[in-house]
């Protein structure tokens, strides 16, 4: 019973982990169609900011809260710049985009080492996260649990901003109908420049969050980008709901394939029924219905 | 070492095509050759009658052991300094080609072959990885030139053109094992990742638990740069293990350890005891999370002895105080002064000359006196288990009585037979 209780929290905390590292992402490449390489570099520019924020602000606690705030304009600005200076010149060029992204995320990783150094550094964990809550025999990492928390409110708010505020009505219009947006009076660019910067802010909000479980080292994008990329192509494009179903599926799936068999066989049993389901239903879970979206 | 790139894209196998085109590409250079074709250039072209000597240092300065291989570096750049300031080798001041190995196997080979024959250095420092190794090797042999490999690895080689002065398994897994079994450990859990290295060194610990009548509770890999370890804890903390045996490398351990302690499990209910956590890594888990916890190595930075105190404060005068020194480091360290030793034994900076002159060559290094076999080119190593401290460092709890032989296929224990085939 404690094990299943412990491999459903598992898969809980792994589902929420996926859905905060690929939310930004369900904008960028799910909203606009960008296949951005860099996204993961994104992350890691979130895990650097709470450590950065940590050296000024010493509480840990206090950090963490600034951190992600902070790891939000970070992430935000680098994804904004990336955009102007990029990716805008490639919108019809997806594969020059991949290349071009994927390229930037190799700098990226570079400038942190250079600034931080190879090794990875540590953010520490505020003392009210350390430690577990014991659940029906299980332990569940109070981390964890956070993470959870995090993943939810983000969502929230970005569903809220998308569904309500005038921003996110541009952004979906330029989503749904590009041409017939900009002849409504919307600046298609500005709402591309805020969407990019809302995803990539996302990201390094996911990085700020992760380093509470993971490392913080230069290559650290790396493990969340393919994982961010599944979540979003097996949720469907376009669609927030369809990344949150995806996460949690994956997470789940994972926690229980691993726990029957191991980490590495779990990892080829996943990639094998995405494999598949992407046969059946290759746009993903669930996709806009529209004729504009590629 | 590096993550496979399992690109997922949605209807874009030639976009998947080309990430690993622009990977490769990137990461190789444009200067690939084929690098076994080329034994038959094997007459050297090393320049001794020039005042200065070429040596190479080949170490992955970018990619995902870039972590770990700097320190590396640094340690061969002081050992080099050090040996030039007091008059060089044979009279010629040492001179370093340094190259990155980008934490990629083929780049190794081709740089190895680069620094060979192109470079004409009279010796290679580095390498970290098995599969950097084991790319190197072929490269090595085929122009007959030498390699110091300075990490622990999984034994079970040995060859004349490489020395090894990292530790074999019976200089490092062994004596942890031995060191468990004093301390009435019943049944253990191996963790590990998913590559060469965990893999044989589990063999070696499964045997050897059989011999001995150790429980093995369970024996789980993760892939390289695996950053989810909540499934493996909860099955850590289901099996009751009297202890886990962790050989998970990298970025890894950083994960693990946190999830480990945040699941409530301290090094008093079930130690961890890890063979790829040295100094450096435990600033980056945070020393909070993994104090208590025990390591196996040969060195750590608190090693007693004045030759250790003069080895720590000159690299901490180059590197800066809040460096600390490591095992690989110090092995690295240690290859560059055994080299010097049996250039200055045999005379020459020839290879032959080198390989017939290496048996019994010693040095006095920080983790104590280390002698060259001429056999299997490893070298005699002290076991130390140590713990790890709050204030990051590890501490020497239990050390082997002197330098232990290298025994590189476990011949000498009985119950590792059929092992090493």
């Amino acid at each position: 019973m404690d094990v299943l209780i412990g491999q459903l929290a598992t898969g809980l905390s792994l589902g929420s982990i996926l859905l905060l590292a690929a939310l930004g992402l369900s904008l960028t490449f799910g909203q606009m169609g960008v296949i951005n390489m860099a996204h993961g570099e994104f992350i890691m520019a979130g895990c650097y900011t709470a450590y950065v924020v940590q050296q000024i602000v010493s509480s840990a606690g206090v950090s963490l809260l600034i951190s992600l705030v902070v790891g939000f304009v970070v992430g935000g600005a680098m994804g904004a710049l990336l955009e102007v200076t990029l990716i805008q010149r490639m919108y019809d060029r997806p594969l020059d985009t991949l290349l071009v992204t994927f390229g930037v995320g190799l700098i990226l990783q570079q400038v942190a080492r250079d600034i931080f150094g190879a090794p990875a550094v540590n953010v520490v964990a505020p003392t009210w996260l350390s430690g577990g809550v014991e659940i029906l025999g299980a332990v569940v990492p109070k981390t964890r649990i956070f993470i959870l928390v995090l993943a939810v409110v983000c969502v929230a708010a970005l569903a809220t901003v998308l569904k309500v505020s005038p921003m996110g009505r541009r952004i979906r219009a330029v989503v749904q109908n590009r041409d017939l947006a900009e002849t409504s009076g919307i600046s298609s660019r500005k709402t591309d420049i805020t969407t990019f910067f809302i995803g990539s802010g996302l990201a390094a909000v996911a990085g700020v969050a992760l380093t509470l479980i993971g490392s913080t080292s230069p290559t650290i994008g790396q493990s969340y980008l393919i994982d961010a990329f599944l979540v979003v192509v097996v949720g469907g494009l376009g669609q927030i709901k369809g990344t949150v179903i995806a996460a949690f599926t994956l997470g789940f799936l994972n926690s229980f394939i691993e726990y029957s068999t191991t980490a590495s066989l779990a990892k080829v049993i996943v990639f094998v029924i995405i494999v598949i389901f992407l046969q059946v239903r290759p746009q993903g879970l669930f996709t806009v219905r529209t004729r504009s979206l590629v | 070492m590096r993550l496979p790139r399992r690109s997922s894209l949605k209807r874009s196998a030639i976009a998947a095509g080309s990430v690993v085109a622009a990977t490769s590409l990137l990461l190789s250079g444009c200067g690939s050759k084929a690098t076994e074709s080329d034994s038959a250039n094997a007459a050297s072209c090393v320049d001794t009658s020039a005042p200065t000597i070429k040596v190479g240092a080949l170490n992955s300065l970018s990619g995902t052991m870039a972590i770990s291989e700097v320190t590396v570096r640094h340690a061969i750049d002081l050992a080099v300094e050090q040996i030039n300031a007091a008059g060089g080798v044979l009279g010629k001041q040492i001179q370093l080609v340094g190259e990155d190995g980008a934490s990629e196997p083929t780049v190794f080979a081709e740089k190895a072959q680069k620094l060979i024959s192109s470079d004409c250095v009279a010796a290679v420092f580095g390498g970290w990885t098995s599969s950097s190794r084991k790319a190197m090797l072929p490269v090595f042999e085929g122009a007959n030139a030498l390699l110091y490999y300075p990490v622990q690895y999984e034994g079970l080689e040995s060859s004349k053109n490489i020395f090894y002065t990292g530790a074999t398994t019976n200089q490092q897994i062994v004596p942890a094992l031995d060191y468990l079994k004093e301390k009435g450990i019943k049944s253990l859990y191996l963790v590990g990742s998913d590559y060469v290295f965990p893999q044989t060194a589990n063999r070696i610990i499964k045997a050897y638990a059989a011999a001995n009548g150790i429980e093995i509770k369970g024996e789980d890999y993760t892939p390289l740069g695996s950053t989810d370890f909540s499934t493996i804890v909860n099955k850590v903390r289901g099996s009751n293990a009297g202890a886990v045996f962790n050989t998970l490398n990298g970025d890894s351990n950083v994960a693990f350890f946190k999830e480990y302690t945040n699941a409530g499990l301290t090094p008093q209910k079930m130690p961890v005891v890890s063979v790829s956590i040295a100094e450096e890594e435990v600033t980056g888990i945070g020393a909070k999370n993994i104090e208590g916890q025990l390591t196996a190595w040969n060195y750590y930075q608190t090693v007693d002895n004045p030759v250790n105190k003069a080895f720590v404060k000159a690299y901490k005068d180059k590197y800066g105080q809040d460096k600390p020194t490591s095992d690989p480091m110090e092995a690295a360290y240690v290859s560059v002064y055994l080299w010097k030793n049996t250039v200055e034994k045999a005379k020459s900076f020839d290879v032959k000359a080198i390989q017939d002159n290496c048996g019994g060559v010693t040095f006095d290094a920080p983790e104590g006196l280390v002698t060259i076999d001429g056999e299997n080119h490893h070298i005699t190593k002290t076991a130390r288990i140590g713990e790890i401290h709050p204030d990051g460092l590890i501490y020497t709890i239990w050390q082997s009585q002197g330098p232990i032989k290298p025994d590189p296929y476990l011949k000498t224990y009985p119950w590792a037979a059929g092992l090493s085939s």
